[in-house]
């Protein structure tokens, strides 16, 4: 179980991994994530469940500290080691008309199961993705497969169109083009900037967050958020919430909580792209 | 000395003197064991066993077994004890409790059989938690182990949810009684509380993992990384399954719910302890998993999480570790033993303190920890005298990391996805006491999931007598 069965590097440090594990594939909704432990001295950390095809699960992982480059070193056939899912509660995706999706770096990863359930179920999609530069670009092919319209924005220009994702949203409000709903996966400050406009806008918003976890079971806590001045735990409330209710800064600040101790990997990568 | 004694009653004492004070356990001494994770009490040597087990009067009416959740035969242990006949302690003591190591070393022995123990009214009670730790220790040193002795097959298969000291020994009773057990624990480790929860330096880790090779080697089958209501539901399991037992334990941590409560270097006590002992996060970096090493540690509690909490804090390098708990010393929940530890080891206690609120710095990290002073006032339900706060008597107390270990609740996963699985107030599964049966056909229950956070001897209890009327139940299919 967990042997990995295919990897490519889709962009600089972004790694697709496919493995092998049918007891949780066969149980997956989109919205879902892993918890993973690579080995005996691994610290346990939740990844996305992108996508399940017959009895195998990808998942894509960004190298941003000692954990993630681990897994990203790992080759065909060996294991993942402990793999626990699929956890949170999927995605609650009906019909709402039309929709748009933003994806902000990794996020991209986290949303893609999402756009295509919403596909699915019938709604106008919009996809914006953002990233930092072209290096960092992932998924866009298969984004702009599921989406009606598909507009891709980088920091740097060196990809689509030069800006942050708020930018073409902000646009579609103000010409009137309100959607009825939002999706925003990425960042915490994206996510953040895209709820100041759907509030403005009074846009439904959902987000799924990625506060630290431990056990991802509801025992410990560590995933604590704070939704409407109410704490919740993402991994077992979430980890999607209503996004124009979110205390974003509370989140950014309690993800710094080991930025010491994670140097001694020697790699700080910061996480914050696309914002 | 005499070595043996024929004796009837409390009364023959006078005839008989004894010892009036237990023999006593080395331990590592205070200053030594803040600096490592090792065991505290280093247990019994076989002279020391045997000069123990000889101050029992073996009484024809021990008052001590009514005090044992579990009803072991605490005289007839003991005397194969007296005897230095081991063998044969161990088999009496197996009789009745599979987990003979961990009770003997977390039991809250002073409240449960030693308290009941006549000698406890002039004298100490018989040690009988040490001398089961020690006959359990002595097993785990010998070369043949008593192996549990099993029924003939009934080819009926149980699932057992959870492997804490619940579902350990239901896994343990039913695979005795001839039916096929498969273990699924959510963690990556079992054992549960055990460990995850309790410290290393008082409850080795690797006297768990000995108790949980031996069910494996009966034949318990072990799924890991297993969520049930998550990676597949009761009703699923129930396809395959001719019954179920569920004990997921109390794993839900509370929080005070007081201004600043998420400032970063608050934790719950099961996010600290499982980062310590499950993670090993003392050992890091050589371990990957990272935990906060506080200089002035404030645990929030007065149980035994929360003097484990503190005693962690202390090993992580902290120069102060406070208890910070509501009422007075005598309320304390904590057992005596693991207070008398802290105390040895340093720890500060603020009693009839209660915290109302943390202070962040400019950074989020929670600076101060602002308290109330309270009183003792009257009796409430439950006998101990209500803490009342005492006006305008607000104080701050400087701390970099705070432990919240107030207490905990049902784990809601599996109700929540079982619906038809009746619960009650606190999310607690219910069931029937005397046979552990839940409102569900085939689904029996027991430990913290029914209880709240209690003890490891009466999940342990719950289990057993689960198993027995799960076995009933599938031997005649009857409801
Ligand atoms: C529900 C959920 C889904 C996620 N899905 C994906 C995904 O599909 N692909 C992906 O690349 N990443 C995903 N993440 C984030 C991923 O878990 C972290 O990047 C990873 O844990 C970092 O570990 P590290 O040891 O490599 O880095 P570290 O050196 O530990 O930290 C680097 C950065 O990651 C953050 N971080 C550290 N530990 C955790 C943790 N346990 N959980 C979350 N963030 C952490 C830190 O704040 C820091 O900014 C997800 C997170 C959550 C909560
Ligand atoms: C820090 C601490 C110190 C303590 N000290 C003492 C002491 O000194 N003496 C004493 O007697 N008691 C003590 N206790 C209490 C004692 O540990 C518990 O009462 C006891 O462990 C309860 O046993 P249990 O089997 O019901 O549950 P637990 O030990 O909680 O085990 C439940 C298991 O179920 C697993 N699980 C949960 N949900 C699922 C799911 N959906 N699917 C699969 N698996 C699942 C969990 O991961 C866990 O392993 C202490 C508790 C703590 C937290
Ligand atoms: S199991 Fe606990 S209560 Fe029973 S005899 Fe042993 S120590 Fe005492
Ligand atoms: S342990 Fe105490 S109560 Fe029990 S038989 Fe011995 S002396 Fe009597
Ligand atoms: S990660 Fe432990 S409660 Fe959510």
């Amino acid at each position: 179980m967990n042997t990995i069965t295919e990897t490519r590097w889709l962009g600089q440090d972004i790694r697709e991994i496919w493995f092998e594990n049918s007891r949780i594939a066969g149980s997956f909704k989109p919205g879902q994530f892993l918890v993973i432990r690579h080995g005996e001295t691994g610290e346990r950390i939740p990844l996305t469940i992108v996508e399940v095809s017959d009895g195998r699960i990808r998942i894509i992982i960004q190298q941003v500290g000692y954990t993630t480059s681990r897994l990203c070193r790992l080759k065909k056939g060996e294991s993942l080691g402990n793999v626990i899912g699929p956890l949170g509660h999927h995605s609650d995706i009906v019909k709402y008309g039309s929709c748009v999706c933003v994806a902000g770096g990794i996020g991209a990863a986290p949303l893609k199961p999402i756009a295509a359930e919403l596909r699915k179920q019938g709604n106008r999609l919009t996809v914006i993705e953002g990233v930092r530069s072209s290096k960092y670009l992932i998924l866009d092919k298969e984004l702009e497969k599921i989406a009606d319209r598909f507009i891709l924005m980088s920091d740097d220009g060196s990809v689509g169109e030069k800006g942050l994702v708020t930018l073409p949203l902000k646009k579609m409000m103000e010409e009137g083009n309100r959607p009825d709903y939002v999706y925003a996966v990425g960042p915490p400050v994206m996510m953040k900037a895209v709820s100041v406009l759907t509030r403005q806008y009074g846009v439904p918003l959902t987000v799924s967050l990625n506060p630290i976890m431990v056990d991802a079971t509801g025992m410990c806590g560590s995933c604590r958020v704070e939704v409407a001045g109410e704490t919740k735990f993402a991994c077992v409330d979430g980890p999607e919430f209503d996004g124009n209710k979110v205390n974003y800064d509370l989140l950014m600040n309690r993800l710094k909580v080991y930025a010491d101790d994670e140097k001694h990997a020697g790699c700080d990568i910061g996480g914050d792209n696309a914002g | 000395m005499p070595t043996t004694r024929n004796t009837q009653d409390a009364t023959s004492e006078e005839i008989m003197p004894v010892e009036p004070k237990k023999t006593p356990m080395r331990e590592q001494p205070p200053a030594e064991r803040t600096k490592n994770f090792d065991e505290v009490p280093c247990g019994y040597s076989e002279e020391e066993a045997v000069k123990e087990a000889k101050r029992c009067l073996q009484c024809k009416k021990p008052l001590c077994v009514e005090g044992c959740p579990v009803e072991i035969d605490i005289p007839a242990f003991i005397k194969h004890i007296a005897e230095g006949d081991f063998r044969s302690a161990i088999r009496k003591m197996k009789e009745k409790n599979l987990l003979p190591a961990i009770c003997g070393r977390v039991c809250p022995q002073e409240d449960q059989c030693e308290i009941k123990c006549v000698l406890s009214k002039k004298h100490d009670p018989v040690a009988i938690g040490r001398l089961e730790r020690f006959i359990a220790d002595w097993e785990a040193r010998q070369e043949e182990k008593s192996a549990a002795e099993k029924a003939a097959p009934t080819g009926k298969k149980v699932a057992v949810i959870g492997a804490g000291p619940g579902g350990l020994t239901a896994a343990g009773d039913l695979i005795k009684m001839g039916h096929k057990v498969t273990l699924f624990e959510a963690l990556h480790k079992p054992g549960g509380v055990l460990v995850y929860g309790i410290p290393e330096f008082r409850l080795p880790k690797s006297v768990v993992e000995r108790e949980v090779d031996f069910l494996v080697a009966s034949g318990v089958k072990l799924e890991l990384d297993y969520i049930v209501g998550k990676t597949s539901t009761i009703d699923q399991l129930l396809e395959e399954y001719d019954a179920v037992f569920i004990s997921t334990g109390a794993g839900l941590p509370w929080f005070l719910n007081i201004p600043g409560e998420n400032l970063n270097g608050v934790y719950s006590a099961n996010e600290y302890l499982t980062r310590s002992n499950l993670m090993k996060a003392y050992l890091f970096p050589q371990y990957d998993t990272p935990i906060i090493r506080g200089k002035n540690v404030a645990v929030v509690g007065g149980g035994n999480v929360a003097m484990d909490c503190a005693r962690t804090a202390l090993r992580l390098g902290a120069e102060e570790a406070h208890i910070v708990y509501r009422r007075s010393k005598k309320e304390l929940p904590a057992r005596i033993e693991e207070v008398h530890h802290a105390e040895e080891e340093g720890v500060v206690f603020d009693l009839l303190t209660l915290p109302v609120g943390y202070i962040g710095d400019d950074n989020g990290w929670v600076k101060e920890l602002e308290c109330i002073k309270m009183e003792l006032g009257e009796p409430d339900s439950s006998g101990r005298r209500r803490p009342v706060p005492i006006e305008g008597s607000n104080f701050r107390m400087k701390t970099d990391t705070v432990v919240c270990a107030i207490g905990q609740s049902p784990n809601p996963l599996i109700p929540q996805a079982t619906p038809d699985i009746n619960t009650g107030k606190s999310g607690n599964i219910e069931v029937d006491p005397a046979t552990g049966k839940t409102s569900k056909k085939g689904c029996f229950a027991g430990g913290d999931i029914v209880r709240g956070g209690a003890t490891v001897i009466l999940a342990m209890g719950d289990a057993r007598k689960a198993a027995r009327s799960i076995d009933e139940y599938l031997r005649t299919g009857k409801w």
